[in-house]
């Protein structure tokens, strides 16, 4: 072959050219940057426009962050030791307890709280996490007794009572499960209703075994308060919300003109004005003489507000399966609660797994807003009791940026579970 | 088949027996329904019942005649006449006009806010791609009421005195010669209607309906001879007409602006806007324009490559693309959401209350409320204003959807 070039081209180089290190604008560090930052005139500007926004922005937060005072016990103090752009920090030390726990919650039972706190975490993890044994469920299942008794208080009869109820409704549900659905539910809730009716007399006459300082609930407050009402109103609403959704979707027209009016009323006000009527006027639609916590009926309106909108969300998910799943199970003779339980709820719950966190995150977000009905949460104790205190009078900044930090770390953090959970979930092939 | 219709019509003969109503999928629904509707029924009674007799015990009614007894409070941002002899009917007014002027405003502002920084969080530019995320999950994880009490507290310390804006050598100059931000507020030009208005707004709407006229005009030119005729006169007809009437009757509608050489103590002129409602414009639209950034990135992702390179290949101009493939498309999955963005910033704007902006929740929810006692009139006409608002607007989100909806063959 070299030789026909031989003939036809004039030159033919024999042997390799070296291997050349590539030009500096074609790697690493400035490479990154031409095309990131500098790709032309008007991402240039962009960028050092940022670039500026970002200085300003850090110029201002960490001398203020760096510089501040975390041991100071007034404003005035404060003041005199922190020169320049500090911050008083020191207000957080200070009040810490008031602002996790409220200003009234008995400082001797701190812990109480604390550890239904991180009681939480252990008990939670079975339903967050699908991979630890089924068994531990158990854990999730005993949480709620577990947290009452440390938070309120009181005997641990009352709580085991409660479990009691639970368990005997259980145990005639799956006694008689054989006779339909709608029969064995009524027959756990009779079941339920009875040990509790019973076990009320027992919790009177042992008042005193195994008894906590019991803790009103007006005495809750801080952070604390925007937890209980996170939880128990998400965990509350969601089996609300997959019955009104269930009833929206219903072919019997009665009960889907009730849930379509329920939803559409609730997600029509703002729940502010839901927490005024739980504050001022739901009193009066109760029967004279009852006293209602002002927390139990704050926590009714709550829930009844998210269930409308997880509602929404699983009727998505509904709407989404595809309709030959409702066919199949109707072909496999399943009646409807069946069909419902084995076949059509569990794809419709994992499709409408990102919509319900981000309604329970809304939701746990908008448990600040009880701060306005003047209840004492993290926000009501800020606005309230500290930044009125002639001692931490105008300490703004450091207050809310610490109340935006509690929640964006909570809000943050469940939403990148989420996201790991839909990943995890995923079975459709891409 | 034979034993099948036997058992029926022997079942038909025995007739209808009461078991069936459970037992038999035909009329179990009709029971359910019923029990349900009882139940509700009940439900209805006791709840009224109980408020009867509260009510009675009490030594009160339901009635609304105290909205036309004089409200006796003052209220510092009013867009209709107002003073504290006025009726409490006019402050629940007030309060409306209040909760819908920083509702629209903070929807068209969220609207720039979202859009531009939905479009910058996809942007190619690494840092300004970050930033976005950062203020997006910022606002986004944190609740709004901590938003506006920090943008209140900005608010309410930020701002020179006005008289640093007085005299021939002031400290400091009019923004763009209108505005001036001082302790007492925003200090704008205001708009000042005399005699002609009317037929100017007569000419602007004229503009408008004109140039609509002239795009359908042109379409169907289009479609129906293949002759394009060009884009331009459209705004020809869009603003010729309120031009030449805003000039042809001289002083109907001006701009007075806020002038700091009138007196020495305060500046005259313009309309001062509450630092309440700055604060809560400011704080609802960036919060909800984080939200709809993210449905504008959402829906600007859901416009797949292949369409775009579809459109490419068949010749289309990048700004074509962009008009005639991609926007139809990614609007579709915006808009529904930013439509629901708009109703959650409404409902959102009833936290007026943590800055002192006197909205309807603020006026016939708060003060109204507490000085008469008529919790229960109030809350249902507060409630029922809501109602209206979000149902008209989820009237109006129907009404696109059934437009945009893809056409299934």
């Amino acid at each position: 072959m070299s030789d026909t070039h031989a003939q036809s081209v004039a030159y033919v180089r024999e042997s390799f050219v070296e291997q050349q290190t590539p030009p500096v604008s074609e790697t690493g560090v400035v490479k990154w940057l031409r095309e990131n930052l500098f790709s032309s005139i008007p991402y240039a500007i962009l960028t050092l426009l940022s670039l500026f926004v970002l200085y300003q922005i850090l110029s201002g937060v960490l001398p203020w962050l760096l510089g501040g005072n975390w041991t100071a016990s007034s404003i005035r103090e404060c003041r005199e030791l922190v020169e320049g752009a500090g911050g008083c920090f020191a207000v957080l030390t200070e009040r810490w307890n008031q602002l996790l726990f409220g200003f009234s919650y008995p400082s001797t039972e701190y812990w109480r709280p604390a550890l239904a706190f991180l009681l939480l975490f252990v008990c939670v993890a079975p339903v967050l996490f699908p991979d630890l044994p089924s068994k531990s469920l158990i854990l999730t299942l005993l949480y709620p007794f577990v947290a009452y008794w440390l938070l309120w208080g009181g005997t641990i009869v009352t709580p085991i009572v409660g479990l009691l109820g639970v368990a005997a409704g259980y145990v005639a549900y799956r006694a008689t499960i054989n006779r339909g659905f709608a029969l064995s539910l009524l027959a756990g809730v009779v079941a339920a209703v009875i040990v509790w009716y019973l076990g009320g007399f027992v919790a009177e006459e042992l008042s005193g075994v195994a008894a906590l300082m019991p803790v009103e609930s007006r005495d809750m407050g801080g952070f604390m308060l925007n937890m209980i009402l996170g939880t128990v109103c998400v965990s509350l609403s969601l089996p609300f919300g997959i019955l009104l959704a269930l009833g929206r979707q219903s072919r019997l027209p009665i009960i889907k003109i009730i849930c379509i009016t329920f939803i559409e009323f609730i997600r029509g006000v703002p729940l502010i004005t839901l927490l005024f009527v739980a504050n001022v006027v739901l009193a009066y639609f109760l029967p004279p003489g009852t006293t209602f916590d002002l927390i139990l009926r704050v926590i009714i309106m709550i829930t009844m507000f998210a269930s409308a909108y997880i509602a929404e969300v699983i009727r998505g998910g509904l709407a989404a399966l595809p309709r030959g799943q409702y066919e199949a199970a109707d072909s496999l003779g399943l009646d409807y609660a069946q069909a419902m339980r084995l076949i059509i709820l569990p794809q419709a719950l994992k499709i409408s797994i990102p919509g319900i966190v981000n309604v329970a995150v809304g939701l746990f977000k908008d448990t600040t807003l009880v701060s306005i009905i003047s209840m004492f949460d993290v926000v009501g104790m800020i606005r309230g009791p500290i930044l009125a205190s002639t001692d931490w009078n105008g300490v703004y900044w450091e207050l809310y940026g610490f109340a935006a930090l509690l929640f964006f770390v909570t809000c943050y953090g469940i939403s990148q579970y989420s996201q790991w959970l839909e990943r995890k979930l995923a079975t459709d092939h891409r | 088949m034979a034993s099948i219709s036997e058992h029926d019509t022997q079942q038909d003969r025995q007739g209808f027996r009461p078991s069936m109503l459970i037992n038999d999928t035909r009329y179990r629904g009709l029971t359910f329904q019923f029990i349900a509707l009882m139940l509700i029924i009940l439900a209805f009674a006791w709840l009224g019942a109980n408020l009867m007799s509260n009510l009675a015990a009490a030594g009160l009614d339901i009635s609304f005649g105290f909205l036309d007894e004089p409200a006796g409070y003052d209220i510092a941002f009013s867009m209709i006449d107002y003073t504290s002899q006025s009726s409490h009917l006019r402050a629940a007014i007030v309060g409306v006009l209040n909760t819908l002027l920083v509702a629209f405003m903070g929807c068209v502002t969220a609207t720039i806010i979202g859009v531009t920084a939905g479009v910058l969080r996809l942007s190619k530019n690494w840092l300004i791609a970050r930033l976005m995320s950062a203020y997006v999950e910022a606002f986004r994880n944190v609740p709004v009421l901590i938003w506006i009490l920090i943008i209140g507290a900005v608010v309410t310390i930020s701002g020179a005195n006005p008289r640093a804006f007085l005299g021939e050598e002031a400290e400091s100059n009019l923004f763009l010669g209108m505005f001036a931000f001082t302790n007492r507020g925003l200090y704008a030009p205001a708009v000042e209607i005399g005699p002609g208005a009317l037929i100017v707004l007569i000419a602007l709407i004229a503009g408008i309906a004109g140039a609509i006229a002239w795009r359908w005009y042109v379409k169907h030119t289009l479609f129906s001879s293949g002759k394009l005729l060009p884009g331009w006169p459209m705004w020809l007809i869009l603003l010729a007409p309120p031009i030449l009437a805003y000039f042809l009757f001289q002083g109907a509608i001006g701009l007075s602006m806020p002038d700091t050489m009138a007196n020495r103590f305060n500046i005259q002129g313009g309309t001062l806007v509450g630092k309440p409602l700055i604060a809560l414009w400011l704080a609802l639209s960036v919060y909800t324009g984080a939200f709809i950034a993210e449905n504008v990135r959402a829906g600007i992702l859901s416009v797949s490559k292949g369409q775009t390179e579809a459109a490419a290949a068949l010749g289309l101009r990048p700004r074509r693309v962009m008009n005639l493939v991609v926007l139809p498309q990614a609007l579709r999955v915006i808009v529904p959401p930013l439509i629901s963005q708009y109703l959650n910033l409404t409902k959102n704007s009833s936290l007026a209350i943590a800055v002192g902006y006197a909205d309807i929740t603020a006026t016939l929810g708060g003060i109204t409320l507490n000085q008469t006692g008529r919790a229960i009139e109030c809350i249902l006409m507060l409630m029922l204003f809501y109602l209206i608002i979000s149902l008209a607007i989820s009237g109006v989100m129907n009404v696109y959807n059934s437009t945009v909806a893809l056409k299934e063959r």
